[in-house]
């Protein structure tokens, strides 16, 4: 069960804009009239987006009004769900995953390294405010281990050299690009002599 | 030696490494597409029929016979729609395989909705993505959009004569939106917690309607079935036991990778043919998690010689789940890995049965405190007692999900979890902390 605290400081008021209203029309199309409900979560994320990737109370209420269902159900659900953010986070959002796929190849490594040039805690905003980290379950890219999610991107097959350039590009406002910093192909197994080495963070 | 390995003609999934292209035009050469509007036309009986006879198994972690499954579904459509949905909220630790294919054979799975929506009477589907797979979603949608494009979808799909639409829903990071029930209700827009069963989802499912609810894996092959026929299907693999699986293999070996296997390779095989071997060498195993996390592991002894099908597993106490292996070598510390999956499962614990809610948290900090050398030996029996009282007494197998890998641990590793405990308990004073808060919310103020 995910804890969450909501934050301090809310904006009063929480309006999609027009761009966002039409997608919301195009997601209700989607859902059996009589199940407006469904659209919660859809709506969700894009109040999220709209809203620097973070969702204030304003907009649950809005959301609830919306598809008149009652305050405290966009609620549960708002809190229920990891992926909801309820307070402020970073532009550029890490979050890196410590199951034990990712934690038998290194994962604690990059988890200090997010400490040293990020932040000594999660959830907080690095000096110049646009970065922050978050430890993570399970991202489903096990194959890839040890990798994180930056936005909405994978970065994997880490190891402590290429993390430190894919956190000092961020810091820098210049992301590097997502995928397997490896050089391999998808999930495909490497073509590399087997070393018996260690190959990873 | 490469004569046991699968051969190339009988892979379903031939890209799955994207070798050849995600498009649609890439999947039609592929033979994706060839003959559906001939396959639907011999009707649902002799679908779910050939079906039936592949002996195919659900790829989500149960193993239940899919054709059986589908069979569940009111034969006629009643005064409530039939619905599909497809599971891909893939969360298990050590799984990836899904992601593969809604990346790279997208139309795979699309082809096999509309042939397994056609078989259940369903005009609509659902696919359920987990919220983390946002470009993986992106990508399906652009193959969703290029089979409408070639009137594969839509009014009169594919020329069948049936009408079919496909929606994707993405999750948002719950791990137990992956149980059918939870899934179901998470798309109804409620929070993710299962419901009892019966009544099961093929009679009173998503919005009260019959709901045929399948893995993504298991509706992709559909298509090849089909086509090959169940026979062929029937051939690969064991009896009961029939086909071709991916299988994710991480952690400690030299090239981790997703590979299609025949069903009942030996473990040994998969492992050092296809994953490079373990680090430090096959004498340097010390356990592997056969079936993502929610499966109890296997010492290196049962690892020399079984084979990976589902009813081989479960002789060994164990169990095929996702088929996600994790290799874990001597370097690694087996208490700490395993306390850190039941500090996953302490995670995602819905929250609803008080003894999975409670439990979880139990078993991860009793884990964690032995891996620091912390717990007394009192504390073990404690922790097998507590993995008892969560064992079927949850609405949902999360309960036994979180406690079988710690079982497997204690069956195993019991000499090693011993040599760490200490008869007295390093603090006697009382602690004094509120009665059944989390410690770990007391020293994380993030949490």
């Amino acid at each position: 069960m995910s804890l969450k605290k909501v934050h301090k400081d809310q904006p009063s008021d929480f309006n999609f804009n027009k761009k966002n209203l039409e997608q919301v029309d195009i997601i209700l199309k989607r859902y059996p009239k009589k199940n407006k409900k469904s659209a919660v979560m859809p709506l969700l994320y894009l109040a999220q987006r709209q809203n620097n990737n973070w969702i204030p109370l304003a907009a649950m209420k809005y959301i609830g009004k919306l598809l008149s269902m009652p305050y405290i159900s966009v609620y549960e659900v708002a809190t229920f769900y990891t992926m909801y953010n309820l307070a402020p986070v970073g532009k550029h959002f890490i979050q890196v995953c410590t199951t034990t796929p990712c934690l038998i190849r290194g994962a604690d490594k990059l988890v200090k390294l997010c400490k040293e040039k990020i932040s000594p805690n999660e959830n907080e905003l690095s000096k110049k405010g646009d970065c922050s980290w978050v430890e993570v379950e399970c991202l489903g890219a096990c194959v890839n281990a040890p990798m994180m999610q930056i936005n909405d991107n994978y970065y994997e097959d880490l190891d402590e050299k290429s993390t430190i350039e894919i956190l000092n590009s961020l810091i820098k406002d210049k992301p590097l690009k997502p995928g397997s910093y490896r050089g391999r192909k998808s999930t495909s197994p490497e073509k590399i002599k087997s070393t018996n080495g260690e190959q990873h963070a | 030696m490469e004569s046991n390995m699968l051969k190339e003609d009988n892979k379903i999934f031939k890209n799955l490494y994207n070798s050849y292209g995600w498009n649609i035009n890439d999947a039609i050469e592929r033979q994706d597409w060839n003959n559906t509007k001939e396959i639907i036309s011999k009707g649902r009986e002799w679908i779910i029929e050939e079906i039936k006879a592949s002996e195919l198994r659900g790829r989500g972690g149960a193993g239940f016979p899919t054709g059986l499954k589908w069979s569940f579904a009111p034969k006629e459509v009643g005064s409530r729609p039939h619905y599909l949905v497809i599971n891909a909220d893939e969360s298990e630790p050590g799984t990836c395989k899904d992601r593969d294919i809604l990346r790279f054979e997208p139309q795979k799975l699309i082809e096999g909705c509309l042939i397994a929506g056609f078989a259940v009477n369903a005009h609509v589907c659902y696919i359920y993505i987990r919220g983390e797979y946002f470009n993986e979603g992106k990508r399906l949608q652009e193959a969703i959009n290029q089979a409408y494009e070639k009137k594969f979808l839509g009014k009169n799909a594919c020329g069948s004569g049936w009408n079919f639409d496909i929606h994707i829903h993405y999750g948002a990071g719950a791990y137990i939106c992956g149980e059918e029930t939870a899934l179901l209700e998470s798309m109804e827009g409620n929070k993710g917690q299962p419901r009892l069963k019966p009544p099961f989802p093929a009679l009173v499912g998503l919005y009260g309607c019959p709901t045929i609810v399948n893995n993504v894996e298991t509706i992709a092959v559909v298509p090849s079935i089909l086509r090959r026929g169940g026979k062929w299907f029937a051939s690969l693999g064991k009896p009961k036991n029939t086909g071709t699986k991916i299988f994710c293999i991480s952690g400690n070996v030299n090239t981790p990778c997703n590979v299609e296997e025949e069903m009942g390779i030996p473990l040994k095989d998969l492992i050092e043919k296809h994953a490079g071997g373990v680090i430090g060498g096959w004498n340097n195993l010390q356990a592997v998690i056969p079936g993502g996390s929610s499966m109890p592991l296997l010492p290196k002894k049962v690892c020399d010689t079984i084979t990976m099908d589902f009813d081989s597993l479960i002789a060994n106490k164990s169990g095929l789940g996702t088929a996600g292996v994790v290799v874990i070598n001597k370097q690694q510390d087996i208490i700490s890995c395993m306390a850190r999956i039941a500090r996953f499962y302490k995670h995602e614990s819905c929250g609803q049965c008080t003894p999975c809610r409670e439990g979880s948290g139990w078993m991860w900090r009793i884990l964690d405190r032995v891996a620091k050398r912390k717990a007394t030996y009192s504390d073990i029996d404690l922790l097998e007692d507590v993995t008892k009282q969560i064992e079927g007494h949850t609405i949902c197998a999360f309960g036994e999900g979180s406690a079988w890998p710690v079982q497997g641990l204690l069956r195993h590793f019991r000499k090693e979890i011993d040599s760490r405990c200490r008869g007295e308990p390093l603090v006697k004073k009382k602690v004094n902390n509120p009665y059944l808060v989390d410690q770990h919310l007391l020293e994380n103020k993030n949490a």
